[in-house]
């Protein structure tokens, strides 16, 4: 199968053409259709070259590189495939590690190319010179530099087949000039295997048996699932298992959408900011099975006290997430989607209504104490969680919300309704404040037909603000949602709780946002009033192109409920 | 507790992989005792020996990280115990130390070590062993003046298994990528 499958990918005869052009070839027959990035010198021949693939891909001119990777992260998040992004040497290459960390951190595909000196500069301190090998080979999930042009098949083929199999991850490819000016016999093969890289385990069948085993004879069994799902397309496996043995999920902030928020046995979210019940009951379920989740310390919070009476379920593509911060009863290494397939048979029809009930008070708690004041507040100055209510009313959940990092991540993630699956893109892992303008252009492009809604902090908002220049000029219709509160909020909230409210270097004395939107082409509106809201939301909306909304929120509200630092997830606090 | 492992990995030959790995020492902040690479018994496989001084938890997790790079064909981890292995060191002292006595002739004869090379102003020395063997030679030397001391890395070979068998099998069947 493989085989014939390597023979048609095959282009049969080679043909002569210099390196830069061979570049555009390798990623039309990847099937690239699109590339975020940003000229200069030692990427001039690749410029060139992609002058004449015009009608074949698209490549965005972003406004600075990190926006490049971010869009390019936020396109990937939406589609599936690999985001693209050109830069050059030097300046160029090291505005890319911030992207490269947050895609590798969150395991995002993602292929850089940079441009750099002519290989007998290396290492001399060539103009423009740096060693990105070097300065990337942490943040990457592989790295190569070409020096000859007759390595540029192979080598882009395989970054290709490394970013986007296995648990993706970013691979940035750093060339030579002299490589992109070269001549080469040139064909095309796309790589299948690398026999020093395993990306697919299947899980043991043993550990499979023992799985079903354990889930089928607890009394309180918990399901909690990540971005493993999305990226393996095991959405309809995990509500096939969830509904046939009746258990409870709940999703970590890269996992939502992997299942529709109204489900009935979606009982909310994980970690810091989550959700009350979904926290509280990781202490009480018998059996944990995590399905495509890494137990990040801002899920587990104290490890020692996290979930210390379960047995625990892991699932996981990646081996080396194995009893990394919770130790395993059962290892299923393997694919989401091909393993769940394998277990759906051996899990029994069952239903848990007084597990559930328990999840339902706890839901009544947090809507009494938290849910109902932040998102219908009958009083004071508009609350980030009513603007996201009112939205969902608008979209129904049929949106993709794109968030930034902070306070408006944390009520967007948990407000925000999701009907359809890949319909969230924020930076988890890193918490990349920047990340969600860029990263919202890249989401829209990549999903042309939904309402694709960027949420950002007046903070994070200014980090990549030049990328709205981006956003008009290529007249991507996204929604801009600014979130005002005139402080760098979640650091603010922390100040306030713990650090005796010593306000240090969080108050920001904004700029005319709606100013600066439209001065850089893209259509704004100001909301400061509750009574003017729905209105300004429907307005913003339904605007054809590109559009701006600032809303101006408490200054300084909070957000709960919250796992303080050091707790366990069952100390979590509703205010 | 902490203990003493012996980390083997097999690699590819590649420019940057040596970086690649030692990254994943640098993150989780453990110091490299020492480290040995040479070519394996295949054709572009490269065998690391690296010895560290850690937890076994955080050995076993920094072998499936090491194991998971792309590049590494195989990474495995032992105890003192499951390995045998050695360690090179080669001594440099002056010509002249030879002519004051007998007891220069009669450390060397007892702890049989090699002479490489004599010439009139040096002679190089060569012990094999444990580190406790070439430290205490050291120590016995260095009354003698030292010109020039070195010690290798670890090279160890498992009790307990055959490391990289399958993998072995596999490549000589495959072509190379
Ligand atoms: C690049 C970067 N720098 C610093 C931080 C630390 N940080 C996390 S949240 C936050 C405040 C964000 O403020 P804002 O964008 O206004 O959003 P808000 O919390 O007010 O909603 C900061 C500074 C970060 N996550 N990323």
């Amino acid at each position: 199968m493989l085989e014939t499958q390597e023979k048609t990918l095959s282009t049969e005869s080679t043909t002569r053409m210099n390196g830069a052009k061979a570049i555009m070839e390798c990623l039309v027959h990847e099937g690239v259709e699109l590339i975020y990035g940003y000229p200069g010198g030692a990427i001039m021949p690749v410029y060139d070259a992609l002058y004449d693939y015009q009608d074949q891909v698209q490549h965005v001119l972003t406004r600075h590189e990190q926006g490049a990777t971010h869009a390019a992260q936020g396109y990937a998040r939406v589609t599936n495939k690999t985001g693209v992004v050109f830069a050059t040497s030097g300046p160029g290459a090291t505005n890319l590690v911030t992207g490269l960390a947050d895609a590798l951190i969150d395991s995002t595909p993602m292929v850089c190319i940079t441009g750099q000196v002519f290989a007998k500069l290396l290492g001399t301190d060539a103009f423009q010179e740096t060693d990105v090998i070097s300065i990337t080979m942490a943040v990457t999930k592989w790295n190569y530099q070409i020096t000859k042009a007759s390595e540029i098949p192979d080598v882009m083929a395989k970054a290709f087949y490394i970013a986007n199999s296995g648990r993706p991850g970013p691979v940035i490819i750093d060339i030579t000039k002299n490589a992109q000016l070269e001549l080469l016999d040139f064909a095309y093969k796309k790589t299948t295997a690398i026999r020093s890289y395993n990306p697919i385990q299947k899980a043991d069948e043993n550990e499979l048996t023992k799985a079903a085993e354990l889930l089928n004879n607890a009394k309180k069994p918990y399901i909690l699932f990540g971005q493993g799902v999305t990226l393996s397309g095991a959405e309809t496996e995990l509500k096939q298992l969830v509904e046939k043995s009746g258990i409870p999920a709940a999703w970590t902030i890269l996992g939502l959408s992997a299942m529709e928020t109204d489900h009935p046995l979606n009982v909310g979210m994980l970690g810091m900011h989550g959700n009350y019940a979904p926290n509280v009951l990781t202490n009480e379920c018998d059996v944990l099975f995590a399905v495509g989740m890494r137990f990040d310390d801002r899920v587990t919070g104290k490890v020692d006290g996290y979930a210390p009476q379960a047995k625990v379920i892991h699932l996981d593509i990646d081996p080396s997430e194995i009893n990394k911060i919770i130790e395993a009863d059962v290892a299923l290494v393997g694919d989401a989607k091909e393993t769940l397939q394998r277990l759906l048979p051996l899990i029994e029809q069952n239903v848990h209504p007084e597990w559930l009930q328990q999840f339902k008070d706890l839901d009544q708690m947090e809507w009494d104490k938290v849910i109902e004041k932040e998102i219908q507040p009958k009083e004071g100055l508009i609350t980030m969680g009513e603007v996201i209510h009112l939205i969902n009313e608008e979209t129904e959940g049929d949106h993709i919300i794109v968030t930034d990092v902070g306070q408006h991540q944390m009520v967007a993630c948990r407000y925000a309704k999701f009907a359809k699956h890949r319909s969230n893109v924020t930076s988890g892992g890193l918490g990349t404040m920047g990340f969600a303008l860029p990263a919202g252009l890249g989401a829209q492009m990549g999903a042309p037909d939904r309402c694709v809604i960027a949420v950002i902090g007046d903070g994070g908002f200014q980090m990549t603000i030049q990328e709205l220049a981006t956003i008009a000029q290529t007249k991507t219709p996204l929604k801009i949602l600014i979130l005002n509160n005139q402080f760098l909020g979640m650091v603010r909230q922390w100040q306030e709780l713990f650090f005796d409210k010593r306000y240090s270097s969080v108050e920001l004395e904004n700029p005319d946002f709606q100013m600066i939107s439209e001065g850089m082409g893209v259509p704004a509106i100001l909301t400061k009033e509750r009574a003017s809201l729905k209105a300004d939301i429907q307005k913003w909306l339904n605007h054809e192109g590109p559009c701006l909304l600032e809303v101006r929120v408490g200054k300084e509200n909070n957000v709960f409920p919250m796992v303080p630092a050091g707790a366990t997830v069952a100390e979590i606090r509703l205010d | 507790m902490k203990e003493k492992f012996t980390i083997c990995i097999f690699t590819e030959n590649q420019v940057g992989l040596l970086h690649r790995l030692t990254t994943i020492f640098t993150r989780r902040h453990i110091n490299i005792e020492s480290l040995t690479t040479s070519e394996a018994e295949l054709d572009g496989v490269h065998r690391f020996t690296i010895s560290v001084e850690c937890e076994e938890e955080q050995v076993e997790k920094l072998s499936k990280q090491l194991s998971k790079q792309v590049g590494t064909l195989e990474a495995d981890y032992y105890r003192e115990e499951e390995t045998v292995w050695q360690e090179i060191a080669l001594f440099k002292v002056s010509t002249n130390a030879f002519f004051n006595g007998t007891q220069l002739e009669e450390i060397i004869r007892s702890h049989r070590t090699r002479i490489l090379e004599i010439e009139p102003n040096y002679v190089v020395l060569e012990q094999t062993g444990y580190k406790e063997d070439t430290q205490t030679l050291f120590e016995k030397l260095k009354p003698f003046g030292i010109l020039e001391f070195v010690r290798s890395g670890r090279v160890s070979i498992s009790k307990t298994n055959v490391p990289f068998k399958k993998e072995k099998e596999t490549i000589l069947k495959k072509e190379k990528h």
